[in-house]
């Protein structure tokens, strides 16, 4: 499967090691299909390698523009955003505007926020960690989107939390600011508190017993370094949550993202395909202290 | 009064569940209190004779640091527990808490909590093990903190 041709719109700077890159088909017909919330697409730095990165926000998912020129950039433009921690995403990360990079996917099994009205049913809790928030950004943007009322705000109730290393390193603080203003209950903690940091300090963990989450028909979308993950899962599971209504991602290396190669699997899980995004409990809880291949 | 105060601490997570009685008798040794933004619940180094069970608001534990004034190590929000050191002698504060904005808590005196849960078996064992298991729960956290989650791709 050779990847399509996309060029780099805009490379907007979320933080120091961390780049949004705004992509369109350079032409219409070579887009790929239609991401839902959550898939990833194997990106292409030519001459460098490839990695999966995935959809942080789509002209197709009801996102809104917030300074990145998806409206300007067309249909089928997609947002990624990177963190540079190798040769690859290093790569994505510079590349200019203009720039070509190679599009594969989309991939997986996304949360499935499309396919109701999850706001209407019960809380929604998402919890990411670093550049986890990305995968999220757009289920967010969708909810907040679809379930206001007449004066805009939400109705539900959606929780927020986010948590990086310090301020500095807090992605899409702009996003987080209007989800707030929307209604939702947005709530961000730092390992590192840094002069003039003046909110939460310590573990995302910490935010969930005290948000008021009910848990009772509740969802969670939890999104970061495994064991981050796994603990934010126990986490709410002590709250009362319904495992199989926690839903995790899980972001194991991945090589031909169609079920092929065997890289990303896990247990009898192929993660490309049926993953990343799995209900938390039963297997899955073992499976996410196995080490990976 | 006693009442009130005896309903606040039901309510809060630390001793929710906890027969009348037994409320009762911390309440006995309780005040509720509140405390405006920037002002210490707790100051390094003075006598530790208070535990408060955060209601409202956000009490941000420091340290000094020569160079750079107070670093925030945590935050505690409604629900929390903030001071322990009041258990063991010497009964001294580790550390600083500050109100990061309007706090309410429940300030319960420590030299009369010890004295009741030695005077009631039930009651010192009780909250022993309550007290165990916000304390366990916290030094999870730090552990996990340690890892530097979102630095290292060691630990992703
Ligand atoms: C489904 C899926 C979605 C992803 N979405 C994003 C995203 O939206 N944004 C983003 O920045 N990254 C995302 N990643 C991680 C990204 O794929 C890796 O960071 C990338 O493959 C590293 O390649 P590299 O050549 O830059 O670094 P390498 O030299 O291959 O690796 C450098 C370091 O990155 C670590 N690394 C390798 N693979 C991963 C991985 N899968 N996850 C985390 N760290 C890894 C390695 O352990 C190593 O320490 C996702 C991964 C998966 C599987
Ligand atoms: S990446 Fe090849 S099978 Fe999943």
């Amino acid at each position: 499967m050779d990847p399509a041709l996309y060029r780099v719109v805009a490379n907007r700077r979320e933080t120091s090691d961390v780049s949004s890159l705004t992509l369109a088909p350079l032409k219409a017909e070579m887009a790929v299909a239609p991401p839902r919330h959550g898939q990833f697409n194997m990106l292409t730095a030519f001459g460098v390698g490839e990695a999966a990165i995935s959809v942080s926000r789509s002209s197709r998912l009801s996102g809104r523009d917030s300074g990145q020129g998806l409206h300007t950039a067309g249909a089928g433009s997609i947002v990624h955003t990177i963190r540079d921690v190798g040769a690859v995403t290093h790569a994505l990360c510079v590349a200019s505007a203009g720039s070509l990079v190679g599009v594969r996917g989309p991939f997986g099994q996304g949360w499935g926020a499309e396919d109701g009205d999850w706001l209407a049913e019960g809380d929604v809790v998402v919890v990411a960690g670093g550049i986890g928030l990305a995968p999220l950004r757009s289920v967010v943007d969708d909810l907040a989107g679809r379930s206001t009322d007449a004066s805009g705000r939400l109705r539900g109730r959606l929780f927020v939390i986010a948590g990086a290393r310090e301020q500095a390193q807090v992605i899409f603080a702009d996003d987080l600011a209007r989800w707030a203003a929307l209604g939702a209950i947005v709530s961000v903690t730092v390992d590192v508190s840094t002069p003039g940091w003046t909110g939460h300090v310590g573990l995302v963990t910490a935010q969930i017993a005290p948000a008021g989450i009910d848990p009772g028909g509740a969802r969670a979308l939890v999104c970061g370094p495994e064991i981050m993950m796994r603990f934010t899962a126990a986490a709410l599971e002590k709250l009362g949550m319904d495992p199989s209504r926690i839903f995790v991602s899980l972001e194991r290396n991945m090589q031909c993202g169609l079920g092929w190669c065997g890289h990303c699997q896990l247990g009898p899980l192929i993660l490309c395909r049926d993953g990343p995004i799995v209900a938390y409990g039963g297997a899955v809880t073992h499976l996410m202290r196995e080490r990976e291949r | 009064m006693k009442q009130d105060i005896a309903d606040l601490i039901s309510t809060h997570p630390l001793l929710a569940g906890l027969s009348v009685d037994l409320i009762g008798e911390v309440a006995g040794c309780a005040v509720n209190r509140v405390w405006h933004a920037g002002e210490l619940l707790i100051t390094e180094g003075e006598a530790a004779d208070t535990l408060y069970l955060v209601r409202r608001g956000v009490v941000a534990i420091e340290v000094n640091a020569p160079a750079s004034g107070p670093i925030v190590i945590e935050t505690v929000g409604p629900g929390g527990v903030v001071g322990w050191s009041w258990m063991f002698p010497p009964y001294r504060w580790h550390f600083d808490a500050r109100a990061a904005g309007a706090v309410g808590a429940i300030a319960i005196d420590a030299a009369c909590l010890r004295d009741k849960a030695d005077a009631d078996p039930e009651l010192g064992h009780r909250l022993t093990f309550r007290v165990a298991g916000v304390l366990l729960e916290r030094l999870q956290m730090t552990r996990v903190r340690l890892l530097d989650l979102y630095g290292s791709s060691r630990a992703r």
